[in-house]
């Protein structure tokens, strides 16, 4: 039986705190309660790291192998660790430079079998070894997520130290090495991925997306800069909606409104394209979640368990068609998924991380909507830790919502950053200090805020 | 012995064949005796041509048509008609298959006669058939020529060597189309629209060739009508023009109804084996090979330009544009015009229609209509349908015009519930901060109907504050447009307005 929303919050806070006690004790406070899930997202990246390498797994699951993204993800984590005290600075020093001098040491032949080319990395790679798994493609989206975790780890290791100095100095060489004028193949936007097997991939890469940093990082470089209207001709592709009366820049899944935000203090500065809709991107952050939870509140395909504080679709692990115990024939199932809104697909899986991603835009809103899918879907967090997804419309035999097994490093990434941003601005602040971004910002025609002050170099 | 799924396919001659026949291109026709000088001539009697005729015999003109083939053209004979009616009764047998949805019983054994499917295409090809008859055109004062025509100069060409005179003429000679050129296809055998209405059995595996709309509506008809239908294309996405949502929506309703798409794959080669086609397939790095019975090809049509000596009329053509023409539509010979399919980027019936008119104005009365100014809805009759009007968002952002786009998703629309048809929007481009239409895309089961609204309001100015005023019957799909026009009224709610509006009521 499911317990009456009006002590919600209160078990599934104490559930946290006690190991399951039931001894009731005062709720957590939203500080307190952001803590827990920061420190356990934080954890993943401790369990999930080779030292040797400071590859880190994609997920936990049995022989993961790495992400870069995630490997980006886990060096924007250490410098928010250092400051909570969670990591001693040496040692996330240490841990930021075992990944870069692998990543500097690393193939950069190309070949089917090496990590990287052109200053890119292959999208997945072997945990022990570094070179490529799954015949995967080149990424430049991929490899745009690791170097910012680069940048941010140059940005706060700023000691006269000789790991510190050696860090600094390897990411600029990172930075610097890629090609990003390659990654264009002569056209006007940036090409997604390449393969030694058949060259550039032409996959539709169209409308908004998480590709501003991506652009950003792109025109900033004072060594491979893409050339021409690659960024006009990227934001020429947008489209700006009204849905559910909200205005907005329309992109369906959750994740896309997030992922630049993590390293790039996009609010109060505007690009050529928010100044004509009197926004900016973070204001727009914040109608996607408004818009995300009106759609689960009107929850038009009848799912259990949508409403105004349970909302989130994003890309995330969802149950597949194939999965046996599936209990509603008749709906597709997508596994892992982009799921977006309003147009899906949509399958009745939720992404908690999405929401707790959220959380600078609509802190109040998401902390209700957090607060409350923890209380009524307690076994959606594993080890303190989102599951990538979870999905109340299909229950087990006790009636308990399908949710993915293990966890998956974009979203405690994303959760870890997003929550160290909305409680201090700290990855904010310390990367308005890369020269790199801010060159790019104004490169992309971004003007205005922060980017009017003068520019602090290794601001802390 | 089973049937060839290749060129050697022929049309069942029935009594409804017959009949079409006697209608489209009677065996006994004697062409008539020229007229000193032709008013109008007309080359080609498909959509554009026959409107032209029409409209300029109607007018009085002394007017020539002449058609090589058929009356009636593509559309009438190989394209929207005979697929329109496939697609009905494949629709039928999807909603059989999905009758619990609707709370129904699906029927213990749905058995399709796609003998019986074909059959009643023919009869109602054959019927429509009638209002594009020989007799008719006669009748209404147009001489009709059947023969292969060809210009003998500026104002003279030839019918089976038989000279006519013309004051002006137009050339609508329509498309065909395209073949890829896949090595080994030609010798494997393959259908094109030309063809494929032919049929009498049903395809068991069906591959289309490019994911443009013949080749989607048909592999999602034939897949209902039981056939295993695959799609590929060599772009990321279908219909490569749309709106990326509309072809996300198909793209699920094709994964429904069971087709299997392969997007971003190239045909590299084509064999034949075991009485099979084996069609070699490379996407990115992964090669792999899939077996099938029939191919559809399916990647747009060239314009019939050749064997006209268009060069002894002065008048310019590219292979694969078409002839050139200006937006009066006008050649570079100035007494002969081009419409349709010969000369259009948008190949559409009504297009080619609208454009012949154009033609009969400009030719005969020294009108100075223009193409330009038309505002062209198209629909892809899948299920559900796409439909678009006037600018997409890419082309307005292209043009420098600030756009934003009111989106009604059908599930917030009563009766697409109640129907079970939540599947779709309404997406109406305005000029920002305006209410001026600039274009729209609606996905809905019956979207070319609900498109004909936004055009009636794009042609006569009617912007979405008007829209909001015209009463929509509940429950109705179409009620989708008008609540987008309400959702462009509340946006002129401002806090001032807000603030005004709450100190009158408080007052």
């Amino acid at each position: 039986m499911r317990l009456s929303c009006a002590c919600e919050g209160f078990i599934a806070a104490e559930c946290i705190t006690r190991n399951h006690s039931m001894t009731p004790i005062p709720p957590l406070t939203d500080e307190a309660l952001l803590d827990q899930l920061q420190r356990a997202a934080f954890d993943y990246f401790l369990q999930a790291v080779n030292p040797r390498n400071g590859l880190v797994a994609d997920t936990s699951r049995d022989n993961s192998p790495v992400s870069i993204a995630v490997v980006g993800f886990a060096l924007s984590s250490y410098p928010v660790a250092v400051e909570r005290g969670w990591m001693k600075r040496a040692d996330a020093a240490q841990r930021s430079l075992a990944a870069l001098r692998f990543f500097r040491d690393s193939d950069q032949s190309g070949s089917p079998a090496a990590t990287g080319f052109k200053g890119f990395y292959y999208h997945f790679l072997d945990i022990h070894t570094g070179a490529r798994v799954w015949q995967s493609e080149l990424s430049m989206i991929d490899t745009a997520l690791l170097i910012a975790g680069v940048l941010t780890a140059s940005l706060y290791f700023t000691a006269e130290s000789s790991d510190e100095i050696e860090l600094r100095e390897l990411a600029d060489f990172l930075y610097r090495r890629i090609d990003w004028r390659w990654a264009q193949d002569d056209g006007d936007t940036i090409r997604q991925g390449w393969k030694p097997e058949c060259g550039y991939l032409h996959y539709g890469w169209e409308g908004y997306s998480e590709a501003i940093l991506l652009y950003v990082l792109a025109m900033g470089s004072p060594t491979h800069p893409i050339v021409g209207d690659c960024y006009q001709a990227w934001t020429a592709t947008y489209q700006w909606e009204n849905l559910y009366d909200h205005d907005y820049l329309y992109a369906g899944p959750l994740f896309v409104h997030h992922f630049s935000h993590a390293w790039i203090d996009l609010r109060g500065i505007r690009d050529s394209f928010m100044r004509g809709k009197r926004s900016d991107y973070f204001e727009n952050s914040r109608r996607a979640a408004c818009i995300h939870r009106e759609y689960a509140q009107r929850n038009p395909h009848e799912f259990a368990g949508y409403d105004q504080n349970c909302w989130g679709l994003s890309a995330c692990d969802g149950p597949s068609d194939e999965q046996p115990g599936v209990r509603n024939e008749t709906r597709r199932q997508f596994g892992y998924a982009a799921r977006g809104v309003p147009f899906g697909p949509d399958d009745g899986t939720l992404s908690a991380p999405s929401v707790l991603a959220s959380l600078p835009f609509a802190p109040e809103m998401v902390l209700d909507a957090v607060r409350n899918m923890m209380a009524r879907y307690p076994e959606i967090l594993r080890e303190g830790r989102f599951a990538s997804g979870f999905n109340p419309t299909f229950t087990d035999a006790n009636g308990r919502a399908w949710v993915s097994a293990g966890h998956y490093g974009l979203d405690q990434g994303i959760v870890l950053m997003m929550i160290e941003n909305h409680r201090t601005r700290q990855v904010w602040r310390l990367m308005r200090g890369c020269p790199y971004i801010r060159n790019g910002l104004q490169r992309a025609g971004f003007r205005g805020g922060w980017l009017q002050q003068p520019s602090i170099h290794g601001a802390r | 012995m089973p049937q060839q799924y290749d060129s050697s396919l022929t049309t069942p001659q029935d009594a409804y064949e017959r009949e079409r026949l006697a209608n489209v291109h009677p065996a006994a026709w004697s062409n008539p005796k020229p007229a000193d000088c032709y008013q109008l001539i007309i080359v080609g009697a498909g959509p554009a041509g026959l409107a032209a005729a029409e409209t300029a015999a109607a007018l009085g003109a002394k007017v020539a048509l002449i058609e090589h083939h058929l009356i009636g053209g593509d559309c009438l004979n190989i394209g929207c008609v005979p697929s329109k009616a496939i697609i009905r009764t494949s629709r039928l047998y999807a909603e059989m298959h999905n009758a619990q949805r609707y709370g129904a019983q699906t029927p213990d054994a749905i058995r399709v006669d796609f003998a019986a499917v074909m059959e009643r295409m023919r009869r109602i090809r054959t019927h429509l058939s009638g209002d594009d008859s020989v007799r008719r055109l006669a009748a209404a004062g147009v001489d009709v020529f059947f023969g292969e025509a060809r210009f003998a100069g500026a104002d003279t060409l030839t019918v089976d060597g038989e000279k006519l005179c013309f004051r002006k003429a137009l050339i609508a000679t329509g498309a065909r189309p395209n073949i890829p050129s896949i090595p080994g296809l030609r010798e494997a055998g393959y259908l094109t629209n030309e063809n494929v209405f032919d049929l009498t059995e049903l395809p068991r595996r069906l591959l289309a060739l490019g994911g443009g709309p013949l080749g989607c509506e048909l592999a999602q008809a034939f897949r209902r009508l039981g056939a295993q239908s695959s799609i590929v294309q060599d772009m990321p996405l279908f219909l490569g023009g749309e709106e990326r949502d509309a072809a996300q929506i198909l793209s699920d309703a094709f994964a429904r109804d069971g087709i299997e798409v392969r997007l971003n794959t190239t045909v590299v080669a084509v064999r034949v084996q075991d009485g099979q086609k084996l069609v070699d397939l490379v996407s990115d790095d992964y090669r792999n090979t899939i077996a099938v019975d029939a191919i559809l090809t399916s990647i747009g049509h060239a314009p019939n330009v050749q064997g006209l000596n268009l060069e002894a009329a002065g008048v310019d053509y590219d292979a694969s544009d078409g002839i050139r023409v200006d937006d009066f539509l006008c050649t570079s010979n100035p007494h002969i015009y081009a419409a349709g399919d010969v000369c259009l980027e948008h190949k559409y019936t009504h297009t080619a229609m609208a454009s012949a008119r154009i033609v009969v104005q400009n030719a005969l009365f020294r009108g100075r209509e223009r193409l330009s100014t038309l505002v062209i809805p198209w629909c892809i009759f899948t299920d559900p349908e796409i439909a678009h009007v006037g600018l997409y968002v890419r082309e307005a952002n292209r043009q420098g015009i600030p756009v934003k786009t009111f989106t009604i998703p059908m599930h917030e629309i009563d009766r697409a519930v109640t129907d079970s048809e939540e599947g779709g929007f309404v997406k109406i481009h305005v000029r920002e901060r305006t209410d001026r239409i600039l274009g729209a895309t609606i996905v809905a089961r019956h979207a070319g109907d609900m498109i004909n609204e936004i055009t009636l309001a794009m042609v006569a100015g009617i912007g979405l504050r008007t829209l909001a005023r015209v009463i929509h019957p509940y429950p109705t799909q179409a009620e989708a447009i008008r609540q987008a026009a309400d959702a462009y009224s509340r946006t002129r709610l401002t806090p001032q307005i807000r603030a005004r509006i709450s100190r009158w009521l408080s007052r």
